[in-house]
């Protein structure tokens, strides 16, 4: 079986894996990583988005090796020394999840998109966002939460009318 | 009861408060608290059922009936036990004498086919995804490479995918009883008379399509044993309902059980269930004595866990020339699919009492007959009945409106029933407690800007513009908070409608509330605290709301029919003012008063006309300590309650939508929604502002995205969610919404519910506004999802030529 490094959350880990095993399952079944969810099996969804060398990446659609040698983050590991990530903030302010299923995807698709477009327009963050999917919310606050964190990290706050 | 209508007062008076924009801020309910659910769910460390690893599990995997109908000849198994990592194979036949049948809970009527649903089928699959096998082995992968090396040779039957069809003399079977499962009748008023030379009568045929619930968590099964006890835990929304089913289903003694619904990801219906993977799970670890988890896979979720709607309907209304409704008759086949599960057949009947809206008229006919057909079960979705009940009525008045040349609002407004009738018994017998629908109408038309988008409709058409804007309308409501014991005992329900909650003061003056509601997104442990906080004038985040496990809420009724509020929150704050009144007797024997001299306010008890007062905190202690108690006095402040509602509550709303169609490409795009909702006194606006868009956006999905598609053989064809589309983020508008607030007068929060009221509004008032922007060319439906082809195919088959407008060039014509 390939012998795979990965780190994950800031942690090292060396495992063995089947080269068939989808990075999600490795997060999920081995690691113990269970804050990313799997919603389908064609990544449709977007639930278990991950940062994978820094990039957005649908865990369900990477395998285990592929990942040999890469940084990954997941919803665990995105806040840091206790604070959450002002994403993470904006989506409980604006009320942006009900469910919470899609989250944790959303929250790391949502970091990814802010990273290409720091001020994005609500049709960017539509567009941005069209490969995750919500049963729950309608979107109407996940746009808002997007850009309420857009404006946390320009630094601008938030304008309270 | 003096106390009831004082919390009633109370609540409506903050609700007033609320809408003058001025919240009491020292009151709970009416605030828009930040949930505290979403700590968990925003870092990852929530419990969803697949989460659970316990020592020794073992991974479930179903192979299921690649076939719509066949006989099952032979299942061989042999060459799967061998495979590695395998522990044990099983098909129908080595469980046909424990496994018993799926429960139908609702026989609507007393002649109601109720065929054998074995959990794995055994002599015959009758749709596609049933449970032919399953495959017990180490990892989840090792289980479903072993479903391979499973044999089953199939006899094809004849497929049954048509309602229609099926009732026909001839058709194939599903089962040998025939393919109607049951036919219920009701109607009310003179309805030949209101037929009889009517001015004008409108007649049409709409179409439900089957929906696929799509909650966001596929859905997921832990079951373990000690060889006495048995722990199941699922992604349901009903542990209660399931520990009662699953103790008459499977054997397993009731006191044995114990079910536990961890977060759950969505549920929409979906999760309103007793499924074969749950009894089957839970016989494996019986027969193994390990402990079992198996979780769906999206397309076997899109493939088996139960689908929605799929009625045709046949709508008559009958008129005067002003306008005035004389009578409604519906006429429904309702596709049950292969078998009657849960709810199956209550599902349509709960549409019976609807389709006459918010309207006023002489007379109403309902007959709906329950049809088998080889597809997967159908059972609750979001609305349940009820939108596909407004679905007909609000096309048809819409109807009714272009034939009579009259403004669609306008005929509403000359038949609803107004708000000094309230009040007002339907001719469907329900009495409406409470509403004000000319509030809500007037409110949506000025923060939609009605007139301005009537101006540019006109404008659009005078220039033959290929983009034409249409305005929908739909004025909606809905009985909500399932029910009342009593009605539900008379509609055939196995069970009744009641809720119960325990409020428990603990030593350091903190509050646990117990529910038998079993959220699985609502929002009920943010909501509850507020209504406890109020109630016991403790802080918010001295409240705990334990749900979900049969174990620590062991009674409960769940969650459902918008019903937790209505009932499991009233519930909630009947038991916090039962602990208050025992804390009252134990503060006037501390200040050596009379309890009736006993005041409460802000969470302290005072003598009145003194400033002596003991807080609510130091009697929790008091009674904890039990040194100095009046005499009889138990040594705890905790109370139970159990709430069986008297009647319905009936949110109402008006929603406005305008769409732009592009009449070359068949394209539909939502330009602006508006939707002013009623849902009575609002304990989290936030958390109703949620409900009420989520719900919308999934209405949205019924009229203009979504349908579960067969082939000729019966074979699904859209398993994935690349097939079956969810809206998705960039296929949605923003929503503007509000609110009117006219408080429900049968429960003390006059709280009316919310859950579903986007769902049943948005789709109708969508669909009129693609039917009204295609009306130049004569169309007068379009049978939804009202995707790009339907909507070209539409205009090129209305013959929109004769009306002086050119339809696309040429048409194939015919419908999939």
């Amino acid at each position: 079986m390939p012998r795979i490094t990965v780190t994950v959350d800031g942690i090292v880990y060396e495992e063995e894996v089947e080269p068939r095993l989808l990075l999600v399952h490795f997060l999920r079944d081995r690691l113990g990583k269970t804050g990313t969810p799997v919603g389908c099996d064609t990544g449709n969804c977007g639930a278990c988005t991950v940062m994978l060398d820094g990039r957005s990446a649908k865990s369900c659609s990477v395998l285990a090796v592929q990942a040999d040698g890469s940084d990954v983050v997941t919803i665990e590991g995105l806040a840091q020394n206790g604070t959450l990530h002002p994403m993470q903030e904006a989506f409980h302010a604006e009320h942006a999840l009900q469910c919470g299923y899609c989250t944790p995807g959303m929250i790391m698709a949502a970091v990814d998109l802010l990273k290409d477009d720091p001020d994005p327009s609500d049709e960017a963050i539509r567009h941005g966002l069209e490969g995750n999917l919500c049963r729950c919310t309608g979107y109407c606050n996940i746009v808002k939460a997007v850009r309420r964190a857009a404006q946390e990290m320009s630094g601008e706050g938030v304008r309270t009318s | 009861m003096t106390e009831q209508i004082d919390a009633g007062m109370v609540a409506r008076r903050i609700a007033e408060s609320d809408r003058l924009g001025s919240p009491d801020p020292s009151r709970e309910i009416g605030r828009a608290r930040r949930r505290k659910e979403d700590a968990r769910l925003i870092t990852g460390r929530t419990l969803w059922t697949d989460d659970i690893q316990l020592p020794g599990m073992l991974y479930v995997a179903f192979l299921r009936s690649p076939m719509a109908h066949a006989r099952i000849a032979r299942v061989d198994t042999s060459a799967a036990r061998t495979q590695p990592g395998v522990v044990a194979v099983y098909s129908g036949r080595d469980f046909a004498g424990e496994q018993g049948n799926l429960p139908c809970a609702w026989p609507v009527s007393e002649d109601i086919v109720i065929p054998d649903h074995p959990p794995m089928a055994v002599e015959e699959v009758r749709y596609v995804g049933e449970a032919v096998a399953c495959v017990v082995a180490t990892d989840r992968y090792k289980a479903a490479d072993a479903l391979e090396a499973i044999e089953v040779d199939y006899e094809p039957l004849e497929p049954v995918l048509d309602m229609t069809e099926a009732l026909a003399e001839g058709s194939p079977k599903v089962h040998e009883a025939g393919n109607r499962a049951f036919t219920w009748k009701f109607s009310g008023g003179d309805v030949e008379a209101a037929f009889r030379d009517a001015p004008v009568l409108i007649e049409r045929t709409y179409v439900q399509q089957r929906l696929i619930p799509t909650a966001m968590e596929p859905r997921a099964v832990v079951a373990t044993t000690d060889g006495t006890a048995f722990t199941l835990y699922s992604s349901t929304q009903i542990p209660h309902v399931l520990r009662v089913m699953l103790a008459l289903t499977t054997g397993i003694p009731e006191h044995l059980l114990r079910v536990v619904a961890p977060d759950v990801g969505g549920g929409f219906g979906s999760k309103l269930q007793v499924t074969a993977e749950e009894v089957l799970c839970l016989l494996l670890t019986r027969r193994i004595g390990k402990p079992v988890k198996w979780t769906e896979s999206r397309s076997e979720g899109n493939l088996t866990a139960h689908h929605g709607r799929d009625q045709l309907q046949r709508i008559a209304l009958a008129a005067e020339r002003d306008g005035r409704i004389r009578g409604m008759r519906a006429d429904l086949l309702a596709d049950m699919g292969a078998y009657l599960m849960l709810v199956t057949p209550g599902i349509p009947i709960l549409g019976a009492f609807m389709y006459n809206g918010i309207y006023k008229m002489d007379a109403y006919d309902f007959t709906c007959t329950g049809v088998f057909t080889t597809k997967m079960p159908t059972d609750a979705y979001r609305g349940a009945g009820r939108p596909e009940a407004t679905f007909a009525i609000e096309r048809a008045v819409d109807e009714l409106a272009h034939e009579l040349g009259m403004d669609p609002v306008e005929l509403r407004r000359r038949n609803w029933i107004t708000h000094q009738e309230f009040p007002y018994t339907t001719i469907a017998g329900l009495t409406y407690d409470s509403g004000n629908y000319e509030a809500a109408t007037d409110r949506a038309l000025a923060l939609f800007g009605y007139d301005k988008l009537r101006a540019e409709q006109a404008d659009r058409r005078d220039r033959r513009d290929p983009v034409q804007l249409g305005i929908g309308v739909s004025t909606y409501t809905e009985m909500c908070g399932l029910a009342p014991s009593r009605v539900l005992g008379s509609l055939s329900y196995g069970a009744g409608g009641w809720e119960h909650a325990a409020v428990r003061l603990l030593p350091t003056g903190k509050v646990e509330v117990v529910t038998g509601t079993s959220p699985h997104g609502q929002g009920h442990e943010t909501a509850w605290s507020q209504i406890a906080a109020d109630a016991m004038g403790v802080p918010f985040e001295d409240v705990s709301v334990l749900h979900g496990d049969t174990t620590v809420a062991p009674r409960g009724m769940d969650t459902y029919g918008s019903r937790s509020l209505v009932i499991g929150g009233v519930a909630v704050l009947q038991a916090c003012e039962k602990v208050k009144e025992k804390a009252r007797k134990l503060a006037a024997h501390m200040l050596e008063a009379s309890p009736e001299d006993i005041e409460f306010s802000g969470g302290t008890f005072t003598v009145r006309g003194t400033s002596a007062g003991k807080t609510i905190q130091e009697l929790a202690l008091a009674a904890f300590a039990a040194h100095d108690l009046p005499e009889g006095f138990e040594p705890r402040l905790d109370a139970e309650v159990t709430f069986d509602p008297q009647n319905f509550s009936f949110p109402h709303g008006t929603h406005l939508c305008a769409v732009e169609v592009d009449t070359e490409t068949g394209l539909t795009k939502i330009r602006s929604y508006v939707a002013v909702d009623d849902v009575g006194t609002v304990v989290n606006p936030l958390i109703v502002e949620g409900q009420v868009h989520g719900g919308i956006a999934q209405g949205i999905g019924q009229a203009l995205f979504e349908e579960a598609v067969h082939d000729a053989e019966g074979n699904l064809l859209t398993t994935t969610m690349t097939d079956y589309l969810i809206p998705s983020a960039a296929d949605l508008p923003e929503f503007v919404t509000d609110r009117t607030e006219t408080p429900a007068t049968s429960n003390v929060l006059g709280a009316k519910g919310v859950g579903e009221a986007g769902t049943i509004a948005a789709t109708p008032a969508v669909v009129n506004a693609v039917v009204d922007a295609l009306r130049p060319y004569g169309v007068r439906d379009v049978r939804m999802p009202c995707s790009p082809e339907r909507i070209w195919r539409a205009i090129g088959e209305s013959g929109g030529a004769a009306a002086g407008w050119a339809g696309p060039t040429e048409s194939e014509g015919g419908e999939r």
